[in-house]
């Protein structure tokens, strides 16, 4: 008899569950563990990763038994959008400054929209920008340079 | 009564000029993004955050309250209107309030809303003022054994709560577990999974995890079915509730209220079950169960006021013991921790203003939420029709910029990308969040609670069932997840669920 993933949700969470498990137990090896009474820094995430390991076995063993949730389709598209705009924003808002970090990460997010028109994403970035700086900047005085150094700020 | 004199002392505290504003500020600020759509009470209050930072730690906390119970109320305000609940309490609420926005009753069901949440409110205010404190003096007797049952308890509830398998949401909280006990070890300063980062030291922010989760992982996910077109209502007559409305929804909103206030005490996320628990109670004790979900008024009624009175008790646990029993809570824990406070048993004594003050400002809240929502309901409703592509990316800028400015650390940036990628993957697996967020919060009070406990009892294990409080706190939290495992139970567990989609 042939063994058949049936519920693709069960089988991928256990995978996850138990890789992020052994991890946990194999890097905690270099923490002391310890003893019940004097418990050392390796001693609670030995005892969750192992737990976590043994609930992604099980989730993977039923995965095969029974049938479930089929994997829903990945949009890589969008989500390459999103945290794209969001990574470039971190590398940007010291560098180049609050101003370049708003409106490149509102210009690649809003990539990401079947709606994406550049009149409204012109308008976007201004009233953001706008915004933010009244707000954040000058409102609530967090130190974040409008332009930074890369912009000759 | 002593009660009366505390909550004398709660209402000279909240009725400073600056506090009423604040209140009133949270309030608006918390309908109007809980209206907005995508945005749920948690990533707002996470957002809004380091806008607090700056006033006195009584004034931050009742905007912050003020936010969560707007960002609640704009939650339900969705759900009546397109069919959208804001958050997951609001669910219920959908099924007999869009239906009777169809009929074109919107405006009685957001007054049914409004009116529910009202009562429910000011009940939870006194049942707060009357079980805090004796709830206080029980827990300064509280060991480390019975914290750490306790947790147990409140993690096993949120299981028993989330949505879709349980085995999962089990592997949520380990996960949420190990991901909180990152950074320095307490007592050994050992720094553990920290792969080197010296910025991972002090430990992953919540704000960081919570924006990622429920922030880009819900914009990735919500820019999915962005060209379903909403059904909305166009317009809003008669708010008015007619003679036979009141007879009809007064019942309900009082057993909501009951039910509310009792289980928003239990950790774990109280005021999602009693929106749940009440609605079905509704739909027992009524003549006509299947006019339900066909716009019934009971139907908004009795989860409106339940999940209302849940969400102000569930301060209780929060105020009382330093554990959080929600996403949400954990926010204003860590918000008080920010402020230089320390939540438990002792805030009452020695803080009595801070505390009195927050519980008085609850109730204050609630009536500028009357106040406010049924003349403003015009402006939701344009607020609710807000094209979803022209807010993301101002969702995204909040985010960003209020996560650098936590630490003004770019690093949190990244972090805060990586766990949106985590959270589109749960949600593609169908992995509920709010369990692991719990447990990335407990972890460390929970590793230091066992520690503490098992050096007490030089490392014997059964001293979490030979005291009497620990040994009740973990028999409930057995029964709870043996009473859900149970065949019965879990199917129904699983027709309740699916009723929301």
């Amino acid at each position: 008899m042939q063994l058949r993933i049936r519920d693709l949700q069960d089988f991928w969470s256990g995978l996850l569950f138990i890789g992020v498990g052994a991890a946990a137990v194999f890097l905690a090896r270099n923490y002391s563990f310890g003893t019940a009474d004097k418990m050392g820094p390796g001693y609670f995430p030995t005892i969750l990763g192992g737990l976590l390991v043994v609930v992604g076995i099980i989730a993977v063993i039923r995965s095969l038994g029974r049938d479930g949730g089929a994997l829903k389709t990945f949009h890589w598209r969008l989500l390459l959008y999103v945290l794209g705009g969001t990574l470039l924003f971190g590398v940007l808002i010291r560098n180049a400054g609050l101003l370049a970090a708003v409106a490149v990460l509102v210009l690649v997010s809003t990539a990401a929209s079947v709606h994406f028109r550049w009149r409204t994403v012109a308008i976007s970035i201004v009233v953001l920008l706008v915004l933010t700086t009244l707000v954040f900047v000058k409102g609530l005085g967090l130190p974040i340079p409008l332009v930074g150094p890369w912009l000759g700020g | 009564m002593d009660i009366f004199s505390n909550l004398a002392l709660g209402f000279d505290t909240a009725f400073t000029l600056t506090n009423l504003i604040y209140c009133f500020a949270g309030v608006l600020l918390g309908t109007l993004i809980g209206v907005l759509p995508g945005l749920g009470p948690v990533a707002t209050i996470a957002m809004l955050l380091p806008a607090t930072f700056s006033l006195s730690p009584v004034t931050s906390l009742i905007m912050l309250s003020g936010i969560y119970y707007g960002a609640q109320y704009g939650g339900s305000t969705t759900a009546i209107l397109i069919n959208l609940p804001g958050e997951a309490t609001a669910v219920v609420t959908a099924l007999d309030g869009h239906a009777m926005a169809k009929q074109g009753r919107a405006g009685v069901a957001l007054a049914t809303s409004a009116i529910g949440s009202f009562i429910a409110g000011t009940f939870a205010t006194f049942v707060l003022a009357a079980f805090a404190p004796p709830l206080a003096n029980i827990a300064l007797k509280f060991g480390p054994q019975e914290y750490f049952s306790l947790m147990v308890l409140g993690l096993v509830a949120s299981i028993v709560l989330a949505h879709g398998s349980l085995l999962r949401a089990i592997g949520m909280i380990l996960l949420g577990l190990l991901l909180g006990i990152v950074g320095a070890d307490v007592n050994s300063g050992a720094l553990r999974f920290t792969f080197g980062a010296p910025e991972l030291a002090d430990g992953i922010g919540f704000v960081v995890v919570a924006m990622g989760v429920y922030g880009l992982g819900e914009i990735a996910r919500n820019l999915e079915d962005e060209s379903e077109r909403r059904r909305v209502v166009e317009r809003i007559t008669g708010l008015m509730p007619t003679r036979e409305d009141w007879r009809r929804m007064l019942p309900p909103i009082f057993r909501g209220t009951l039910l509310g206030s009792s289980l928003g005490i239990l950790p774990g996320n109280g005021a999602l079950l009693s929106s749940f628990a009440s609605y079905s109670i509704e739909k027992k004790l009524s003549k006509t169960p299947e006019k339900f979900g066909h716009g019934m008024i009971e139907g908004v009624a009795a989860p409106e006021s339940a999940n209302n009175a849940g969400a102000q008790t569930s301060f209780i646990p929060m105020l009382t013991l330093g554990i959080p029993s929600s996403p949400v809570m954990a926010l204003m824990i860590g918000a008080l921790i920010i402020q230089g406070i320390q939540p438990g048993p002792t805030v009452i004594t020695s803080q009595p203003a801070l505390f009195w003050g927050i519980i008085v400002s609850m109730w204050i809240g609630n009536v500028f939420l009357v106040i406010l929502n049924l003349p403003l309901i015009g402006i939701w409703v344009r607020m609710v029709t807000m094209p979803y592509h022209l807010l993301y990316p101002a969702i995204l800028v909040f985010c960003g910029i209020g996560v650098f400015s936590l630490n003004s650390s770019t690093f949190d940036v990244y972090l805060m990308a990586m766990f949106g990628l985590l959270g589109y993957v749960f949600a593609k697996l169908e992995c509920e969040p709010a369990p692991m967020l719990l447990g990335f919060l407990l972890g460390p009070m929970m590793e230091e609670y066992l520690r503490r406990a098992m050096l007490l009892s030089r490392g014997d294990p059964t001293t979490f069932i030979t005291r009497p409080i620990s040994a009740t706190l973990l028999v409930v939290a057995v029964i709870s997840l043996v009473v859900v495992l149970a065949p019965s139970i879990r199917k129904q567990r699983e027709v309740v669920f699916k009723e929301e989609s």
